[in-house]
């Protein structure tokens, strides 16, 4: 029984690492940029709430309602500015100015907060949970999580697909210089795409936060590469593919844990590697890896 | 400093193409050869005169320069941009460690901890060879963090906390010091050397088309992959020395630290400030990475983050770092890794600096990198980015080019005794050969 409650906290786990990912996963998409700074924005989307809760005094649950906006303006901002002005040299730069945007945010917030690590306070929601039989266990906070990360893969995928401002962001990412020609002013696209992913992985930090305990260090120790693991596992292209990548590396984890607590992260890592060597394209496999 | 290369006119063309006379060096890199010799000379005997601070200090630039150097062969040349060198760096650092563990003294480790990081590097390579851009990144990132994930399972090696390095108490502390900065300045000297030879070598011709141009050096039939891969192991055989450096002159090793994407972060903006793609761009960019951690050294992580907005703002706004804009205005060539070019039968073109130089980032002009006065029209088209076409030997250097200097002025492409060329400096490689000419 042990084992099948690491695959359902697996599984659960897996909804907050696609609420990572999609945001890497659009950006990627569309600008063909991958974000080396993303897991640091997720931990600073953390503490930006720490400072919004200290200030405003709401609910820690609360918080995403302003934290959001933020980052999403801050995303489009980031995009027209810092990152287009990579993208306009080459692909190589936007690599190098995301690396050194992670770095300079990271010892930033250590400069700043020091390195003590924090979580967002959320009361008793943070242990209560519902049991089923007598081994398996459910937190209500991770089974929130996992429910708002297929809400936002929901309402993302029914944005791109619906949408007039979706099918231009598909349109831009398909054939930039065609939608150009078509009237479409690429660099906005670039930077709505941008919002929503600096968005979502705000959202995600915030997850993160009232889950776990968060530092300075962890968004390049741990949230960048997992978010990235769960787009290449779930394969390019498709964001049930990197829900289906998230809880693929959430159950290997979980598992790895079960074997021996150390191997939580190396089991993952593992899988990640497997997969990247047997299934290239990934889960769903729409597009090779490039 | 004789003409490598010399080329006569073909029987049977009705434009036979104009000799052309190649060399590799100018006096600049002669006094430059010698100056890089007394500097070493100078190092090498700083020991003697110095406090121990400062050849402690020297150590890490010492060390720093392999690494950033070991990027810039990766990144700079090959295209490759690997955010997981700290995994060679951490691997390194423990072969020192397991080998003095068992008795060895940890000076005669350090070669065995080269060779380690490039066995090790050879089935990684195979790992990631397939990946491009961010995908490769990150994925060595990846490598980087199971490297350490591995190593931590290991209680004889210290597990999580680290271990002491043993196999030094009988020496003298102050010959310690002195024989750690010497070995450090050995390693850093033979790292440097080694890249310089590879870049003059066919190897380096390859890495510079690719450097300018991967896709174009695809089409032109260099061996791209072999070249990534030749420069992946060395890479990792360099850091995997540098890591070795780093156990010795710490003395002790601690997994999170030898593991840390710190090491990637220093080496990346070192060599983008420094100048990506020069030999010389690294070590420029190390003296002025330790100036600032020397002068901001009271403020914390500050000098970091000054470092880390730099390397922001160089990268696109002045690609080619500091060393690019000092040797664009000046014109010197400490490594000449490049091919200069002038007709036969006129003398040695001695006023460098009256020749117009095409800048990175701006298409060179159909004339390639001919003088300013016979920049050909488009009659001298010797075929878009003409393989033989010595537009731009070093700059836009073509394998193609190296195997015949004489591609300057290709048949077809009817070159003019004209101006001299400065293929160093060479941009794309514009269409048509060198001093071309409507013919």
């Amino acid at each position: 029984m042990s084992w099948v409650n690491a695959v359902i906290q697996g599984i659960l786990l897996g909804g907050l690492y696609a609420l990572f990912a999609c945001g890497l996963s659009l950006m990627f998409g569309v600008m063909k940029v991958i974000n080396l700074a993303h897991g640091d924005l997720a931990v600073v989307a953390a503490y930006v709430a720490l400072g919004v809760i200290a200030v405003t005094h709401v609910p820690a649950v609360w918080s995403f309602v302003l934290v959001v906006p933020i980052f999403a303006g801050l995303g489009y901002i980031v995009q027209r500015t810092l990152i287009q002005a990579a993208l306009n040299r080459s692909v190589l730069t936007t690599l190098l100015v995301t690396f050194g945007l992670s770095v300079v945010i990271e010892n930033g917030l250590l400069q700043f907060t020091s390195a003590n690590s924090h979580s967002l306070d959320i009361g008793s929601l943070v242990s209560d949970s519902f049991s089923i039989g007598s081994q398996i266990t459910i937190a209500y906070l991770l089974l929130v999580i996992f429910i708002v990360a297929v809400a936002v893969l929901l309402g993302l995928q029914y944005f791109l697909s619906s949408s007039r401002q979706g099918r231009l962001i598909r349109a831009v990412a398909d054939d930039r210089e065609a939608a150009q020609l078509s009237g479409a002013d690429y660099r906005h696209v670039f930077g709505i795409a941008a919002a929503i992913a600096f968005g979502t992985v705000a959202l995600a930090g915030l997850a993160f936060g009232m889950y776990s305990s968060f530092d300075p260090t962890i968004g390049t120790d741990q949230l960048l590469l997992f978010a990235f693991e769960a787009v290449v596992i779930g394969g390019l292209g498709s964001l049930w593919g990197t829900l289906a990548g998230g809880i693929l590396l959430g159950v290997a984890q979980q598992i790895g844990a079960q074997v021996n607590a150390a191997d939580q992260i190396l089991a993952g890592q593992l899988v990640f590697l497997v997969i990247l060597v047997v299934l290239p394209q990934g889960l769903t496999g729409r597009r090779a890896a490039a | 400093m004789s003409p490598a290369g010399q080329r006569g006119a073909l029987p049977g063309q009705p434009d036979p193409p104009a000799p052309v006379r190649v060399t590799r060096s100018r006096r600049s890199s002669l006094w430059a050869g010698i100056g890089a010799i007394a500097l070493v000379v100078i190092l090498g005997y700083l020991p003697y005169v110095v406090l121990s601070g400062t050849t402690d200090l020297l150590v890490n630039v010492f060390i720093l320069i392999t690494m950033a150097s070991m990027w810039n062969l990766l990144a700079g040349y090959a295209g490759l941009v690997s955010v997981g060198q700290q995994a060679f760096i951490g691997l390194g650092a423990y072969f020192v460690l397991i080998f003095a563990n068992h008795g060895t003294n940890p000076f005669l480790a350090l070669p065995a901890a080269a060779l380690g990081g490039g066995l090790v590097g050879l089935p990684v390579w195979l790992l990631v060879s397939r990946l491009r851009s961010g995908y490769f990144a990150i994925t060595t990132w990846v490598i980087a963090s199971v490297c350490e994930l591995i190593i931590v399972r290991y209680p004889s090696l210290g597990g999580g906390t680290g271990e002491p390095l043993p196999g030094f108490a009988s020496l003298d502390p102050t010959l310690l010091t002195a024989y750690t900065y010497w070995v450090s300045l050995a390693v850093t000297v033979i790292v440097i050397a080694a890249i310089y030879m590879i870049l003059r070598s066919p190897l380096g011709l390859v890495l510079t088309a690719v450097r300018d141009d991967e896709t174009g050096a695809r089409s032109i039939g260099a061996r791209v992959s072999r070249a990534q891969r030749y420069v992946f192991v060395v890479a990792a055989a360099g850091c995997g020395a540098a890591g070795g450096l780093l156990i010795i002159s710490q003395l002790n090793v601690q997994p999170a630290a030898a593991f840390s994407v710190q090491w990637s972060a220093e080496m990346i903006f070192v060599t983008i400030i420094g100048g990506i793609g020069t030999i010389e761009g690294p070590i420029v960019g190390t003296i002025i990475f330790f100036v600032l951690q020397q002068t901001l050294a009271s403020y914390g992580t500050w000098y970091f983050i000054i470092l880390g907005l730099i390397a922001m703002i160089v990268a696109i706004w002045a690609p080619r770092g500091l060393w690019g804009l000092i040797a664009d205005r000046l014109h010197i060539r400490l490594f000449p890794v490049g091919y200069w070019l002038w007709p036969a039968g006129t003398p040695r073109p001695a006023g460098w600096r009256a020749l117009p130089l095409p800048r990175r980032g701006r298409p060179a002009g159909p004339g390639g990198t001919s003088g300013a006065e016979d920049t050909g029209g488009p009659a001298a088209a010797g075929g878009p980015a003409a393989p033989g076409g010595a537009g731009g030997a070093d700059r836009a250097g073509s394998p193609g080019g190296a195997g015949s200097p004489g591609g300057a002025g290709s048949p077809g492409g009817a070159g003019s005794p004209g101006g001299a060329v400065n293929a160093e400096h060479a941009d794309t490689p514009g269409p048509g050969g060198t001093g071309g000419q409507p013919g």
